[in-house]
């Protein structure tokens, strides 16, 4: 599939954005966070920053970005209806709970109930992001169990890395549960992209080429002439072949700046002082997000769409 | 609405589509070409292509006809495979759509696009494993196959064009349209008679086209014909051409 930069930066910056958001209403409503003005400020702008950054790439996606409002009128049926909702939906108590972190300064009473309203709500854009790709039968790779956990943690692990960047800076102490659960969340964002992968790598072919035309036993039927002598839309979008060159490479990337350096640099800063651990846990930060957009180029560029099967592709 | 029709919904309805026979298909394109020429000029035109006229020209087209090669030698053949939207009954196309923009008919199951409310996302074109679905590169809206709805209920067409314009001009009558849900009809009678197949469906699309296989000649048919021998006994005005020039 054609790794699209605008739905690259929507998933990554976006997944980071919602991530932070879950942690926020989760750490808030625990009263686990600090109340304090400025971090609040800063965690909600950086938050809504990611979210709003990536919805607007996506438009850029579009063919019409002006009727992209239409966009939230099939949630019966569409996941990515239901993603527009969800992303949308979840800004009101986002901003709400923002309002409440800087001027009220207080995060009890009903205030715990706006938070947890905007976890869900985070937890939900997501979850609804990564249904629009496990639900394509079409494309294989993504029609798998460990598509949903993937983006799920994905986005949790980029949030809380940027999470522990922002409480640093603010000359916070990180709240225990953050620090000690950080590296376990790692540890199974890790697990669940080592075991996409060999699934993928391994799943026998859904379909093939005698199924995709009904001719012939098994390995007997062979593309003689395309349709087309020129490119086409279908080419282009759907038979993208580039990326799975130096896709060992890539994923050797992923796996090092994703998991390993992060993990490892979380492992070591409840020992720090600040002054070791604010620089640390930005080059975490950095590193991880830089490590997620080589994951998700990945993510389209090595799936394969059952359309290719009339192009000469063998088994899907 | 991008939910499909509901079985009560279809119910009593038709279910349009082709019946494409890959035993006459000669492969000329002729389908393909006259798609693209009523739909760029019928009322969902243009359909439209980016340098037409130049070296790279490359556009939407609702029908494309593929040729595969099947079998080892005797029993080996070319077969020609013209592609377009399968109707399917589960279409995943209609489900994903976010805007409203695509749809299936519950009347006679025929899956549209309706242009102006397609913000040109592409996931349909995703959601389709056949590749039936093609962006057009000026208007950015998604296009397909409407087995030409402007033609089939068309009452200023005399009731013999009233029939998808790629059916109308096969030179070889491979093409077949009709309703498959009527058992008495003759798309569904050809398929019981020459055991039509659906394609890929184990996708769970329950496509309502179909194809009509090769048909399978026995060897001993092949081997009965036998190559004629050249021959080199002249007609009797060659003959005599003959004479005079060797004389």
């Amino acid at each position: 599939m054609h790794p699209a930069l605008s739905i690259i930066l929507f998933t990554t910056s976006s997944g980071a954005g919602y991530g932070l958001l879950f942690l926020l209403g989760l750490g808030g409503a625990a009263g686990l966070l600090p109340t304090s003005r400025g971090f609040g400020l800063a965690a909600f702008a950086l938050a809504l920053g990611f979210v709003t950054f990536g919805l607007v790439s996506s438009a850029f996606h579009l063919g019409h970005p002006e009727r992209a409002w239409r966009a939230f009128s099939q949630w019966r049926s569409s996941w990515l209806s239901r993603e527009a909702v969800a992303a949308v939906a979840t800004y009101l108590p986002a901003l709400l709970l923002a309002l409440g972190w800087t001027v009220a300064g207080d995060l009890s009473g009903p205030w715990r109930l706006v938070a947890l309203l905007t976890a869900l709500g985070a937890a939900t854009t997501v979850f609804c992001t990564a249904m629009i790709y496990r639900s394509l039968r079409a494309v294989p790779r993504w029609h798998s169990p460990w598509t949903v956990p993937g983006y799920l943690l994905l986005a949790l692990i980029t949030g809380g890395v940027w999470l522990l960047f922002l409480l640093y800076l603010f000359g916070e102490t990180p709240p225990t549960p953050l620090l000690h659960g950080m590296p376990s969340a790692v540890i199974a964002a890790w697990f669940v992209q080592t075991a996409a992968w060999r699934r993928a790598d391994r799943a026998a072919p859904v379909t093939t080429v005698e199924s995709a035309t009904g001719l012939g036993p098994p390995g007997s039927v062979r593309l003689l002439d395309p349709p087309h002598s020129e490119a086409n839309y279908l080419l282009r979008e759907m038979a993208f072949r580039i990326g799975r060159r130096h896709a060992a490479k890539l994923r050797r990337v992923t796996v090092v700046s994703t998991f390993a350096l992060p993990l490892a640099i979380g492992l070591i800063l409840p020992f720090v002082n600040r002054l070791t651990a604010l620089p640390a846990s930005l080059l975490a930060a950095l590193s991880m997000s830089l490590g997620v957009v080589v994951e998700r180029w990945l993510f389209f560029a090595e799936a394969r769409h059952t359309v290719t099967l009339y192009y000469g592709a063998r088994a899907v | 609405m991008t939910s499909l029709p509901t079985p009560a919904e279809r119910a009593g309805g038709k279910s349009l589509a082709l019946l494409i026979d890959l035993d006459t298909c000669v492969g000329c394109h002729a389908c393909a070409v006259n798609c693209k020429e009523w739909n760029t000029g019928g009322r969902f035109g243009p359909l439209s292509d980016r340098d037409a006229y130049g070296a790279r020209p490359e556009g939407a087209w609702l029908n494309r006809v593929h040729a595969f090669e099947t079998g080892e030698e005797e029993a080996g053949r070319t077969v020609y495979f013209p592609k377009n939207c399968y109707h399917c009954e589960q279409a995943p196309c209609v489900t994903v759509c976010p805007t409203g923009a695509s749809y299936k008919r519950a009347e006679d199951g025929i899956v549209l696009v309706e242009e102006e409310l397609c913000m040109g996302c592409g996931l349909c074109a995703w959601a389709c494993p056949y590749g039936a679905r093609e962006m057009d590169p000026l208007a950015q809206v998604m296009r397909k196959c409407t087995l030409c709805i402007d033609r089939i209920y068309n009452e200023e067409l005399e009731e013999v064009d009233r029939v998808p314009a790629c059916v109308l001009t096969c030179p070889a009558g491979a093409r077949h349209f009709g309703d498959f849900a009527d058992p008495a009809s003759e798309v569904s009678r050809l398929v019981r008679e020459r055991g039509g197949y659906a394609v890929m469906e184990e996708m769970g699309t329950a496509p309502t086209a179909r194809y009509l296989p090769p048909r399978v000649r026995p060897r001993e048919t092949l081997a009965a014909v036998e190559a004629p021998e050249p021959t080199d006994t002249p007609g009797r005005f060659l003959a005599w051409v003959d004479r005079l020039l060797s004389g």
